[in-house]
């Protein structure tokens, strides 16, 4: 078993790679999948510490998030749909209705 | 031996993870972050959780990633080489620069005085991984889990009405 800090620095790591995806991509499923990135890399997190402190409280945390990106990806994929509908286009610069 | 295979995992996690930002195609950047996936699954075994590495695999890996490659294809987006794929490089470049420096600082060098449970190693592998995560979610977080399936109906319900065409 390794030590706690290589398991969080890992984590850091995929967190800040899915913030700069996020930042940068102009496709909304690719900024999509960035964000699941990042809920990944905090669920790393959360098993990592639930184990070292021997507290299981953080694995059923991980549980609830499995279960809200789910629900996430439902509603984001439905939305990005009906984006695509009205403007033929799923690039985040065609939404600048409410841009002045 | 196994820190040299945690290195070869957190490897292949890095990479594939850097691989969903940069390729072009939305299909490459979803297998990619399947790959990710299979890493973390990894990770949760190392960590002596068995039961979150299967649901990882089976909801993740699975159910959403699915969804996803389905929305790819259901779009038939072209991808065009001349038009430029993304923006603010040298800005977003920085902000992830230092998250990463901040992230691995804090973790690192903050040592807090955190309560530690009774669920060591031994524990967990006697009774069973599935068994103590059930007991725990069916007995402390029992309200936490019937709003979950509120909020699944909701979702279930808003997608429906989103994809519609006409209200």
């Amino acid at each position: 078993m390794e030590n706690l800090n290589s398991y969080l620095i890992v984590s850091a790591i995929l967190f800040s790679i899915g913030t700069i995806g996020v930042l940068t991509r102009k496709n909304v499923i690719v900024m999509f999948m960035c964000i699941e990135l990042m809920l990944n890399a905090v669920n790393l997190t959360f098993v990592a510490f639930s184990r070292y402190l021997g507290n299981l409280d953080g694995q059923v945390f991980v549980f609830f998030i499995m279960t809200v990106a789910a629900a996430e990806a439902a509603v984001g994929l439905a939305l990005i749909i009906a984006f695509f509908n009205n403007k033929e286009s799923i690039d985040v610069d065609d939404v600048n209705l409410m841009k002045w | 031996m196994e820190t040299l295979f945690f290195l070869i995992v957190s490897l292949v996690a890095v990479i594939s993870a850097i691989l969903v930002v940069t390729c072009r195609n939305p299909i490459n950047s979803a297998l990619s972050l399947i790959m990710t996936f299979f890493c973390l699954a990894t990770y949760y075994v190392m960590l002596d959780a068995p039961f979150m590495a299967a649901v990882q695999v089976m909801v993740y890996a699975g159910a959403i990633m699915v969804l996803m490659v389905f929305t790819i294809m259901l779009l038939n987006i072209r991808v065009d080489a001349s038009k430029k794929h993304s923006h603010k490089l040298i800005f977003g470049s920085i902000i992830g620069f230092f998250t990463v420096l901040n992230l691995i600082v804090l973790l690192v060098k903050s040592r807090a005085a955190l309560p530690t449970g009774p669920y060591s190693g031994e524990i967990i592998r006697k009774i069973g991984h599935t068994e103590l995560i059930g007991r725990e979610m069916f007995t402390n977080f029992l309200l936490p889990f019937e709003i979950t399936s509120i909020l699944l109906l909701v979702a279930i319900i808003g997608a429906v009405i989103l994809a519609k065409k006409k209200i």
